[in-house]
């Protein structure tokens, strides 16, 4: 595969790779990072991409896997991850604001899911995935993907009508 | 009021984890509209985070560095050629070095034999000194008579 072929291939998910990896790693750099790194390694791949059923899938499997070795290791090496884009959000009050009463905070509640049901989340709320691919990309059977989901969804919603009632109150 | 009825369906089977992409995507649009129902409030941030972060971007360069593989056997190839030649030439030099040491010593030998044979001439020479004397004396009689 040409160079120009495989880009036409990649470029319309890398962006889904990209938000998939900043979910799990949450800091921007790590994401880009991971990102960059995945897309090399399908690149070094790309004799074997001709026999793959859905290229996307695979790459997103490979982010997936990269994603929580690079958490695992982190968490061996006893290292935080650097979240310096948390700065970022937040230089003017009236973003302050925002990000405190609303859209920002549901990111926040994800970032405190275990790290299955923030995939499937993810892969089904915000990438509009079916079942069939979410189970192939995280190896999961279809019918735990949807208790995961159901899972994490409830509980978004747990923790949102907390806040919810507080920000009345 | 329809309506409504229909979303709060919608979002229970949503949080059951059985709606269909299609239904999902109604509620992201009722919600991200302005009409939401006051009870219905409470989810509007959730649908608008998740359409929220569909925009997001990876902003970077692919980073795709022309193939870098190396023909690895033509080096090989290059390595042996280099070899065999060494070898070849390096047992010539030492030969040709052997020969010389060779050479040398034959030289020396020879020269030590010489010197050897000279020396024992100048002896034969020394003694034969005395036979001259003895014809010089033979003579000045031979002469006197």
């Amino acid at each position: 595969m040409q160079q120009t072929e495989f880009l036409n291939v990649v470029m319309p998910f890398k962006d889904k790779l990209y938000r998939m990896a900043k979910r799990l790693l949450v800091s921007r750099e790590e994401a880009e990072d991971a990102t960059q790194e995945v897309l090399m390694k399908l690149w070094s791949k790309n004799e074997e991409m001709g026999k793959l059923k859905s290229v996307e899938a695979f790459a997103m499997t490979m982010t997936k896997n990269f994603c929580l070795d690079r958490l695992k290791s982190k968490q061996a090496g006893n290292l935080k991850l650097v979240h310096s884009n948390y700065q970022d959000e937040k230089t003017s009050l009236q973003k302050q604001l925002e990000a405190e009463d609303s859209v920002e905070w549901v990111g926040k509640i994800m970032e405190e899911l275990p790290e299955q049901q923030k995939m499937v989340l993810q892969l089904r709320d915000v990438e509009e995935y079916d079942y069939e691919e979410i189970s192939e990309m995280l190896d999961m059977k279809p019918t735990a993907v949807r208790v995961a989901l159901s899972r994490a969804r409830k509980a978004v919603r747990e923790k949102l009508v907390e806040k919810h009632s507080y920000g009345i109150g | 009021m329809e309506l409504d009825k229909n979303i709060e369906n919608l979002l229970e089977r949503y949080f059951d984890a059985t709606t269909t992409v299609a239904e999902e995507n109604e509620l992201k649009q009722y919600f991200t509209s302005s009409e939401v129902a006051p009870h219905l409030e409470q989810y509007r941030p959730l649908f608008g985070y998740f359409s929220n972060a569909k925009k997001e971007r990876y902003t970077k360069q692919v980073p795709l560095t022309p193939r870098k593989r190396r023909n690895y056997r033509w080096i090989s190839v290059a390595a042996v050629a280099v070899l065999t030649f060494g070898i070849y030439f390096g047992s010539n030099g030492y030969q040709t070095y052997q020969e010389q040491k060779q050479a040398e010593y034959a030289y020396q030998e020879t020269k030590k034999a010489l010197n050897l044979l000279a020396e024992n001439f100048g002896k034969g020479t020394e003694k034969v000194a005395y036979l001259q004397e003895f014809e010089a004396a033979k003579s000045k009689i031979y002469n006197e008579n």
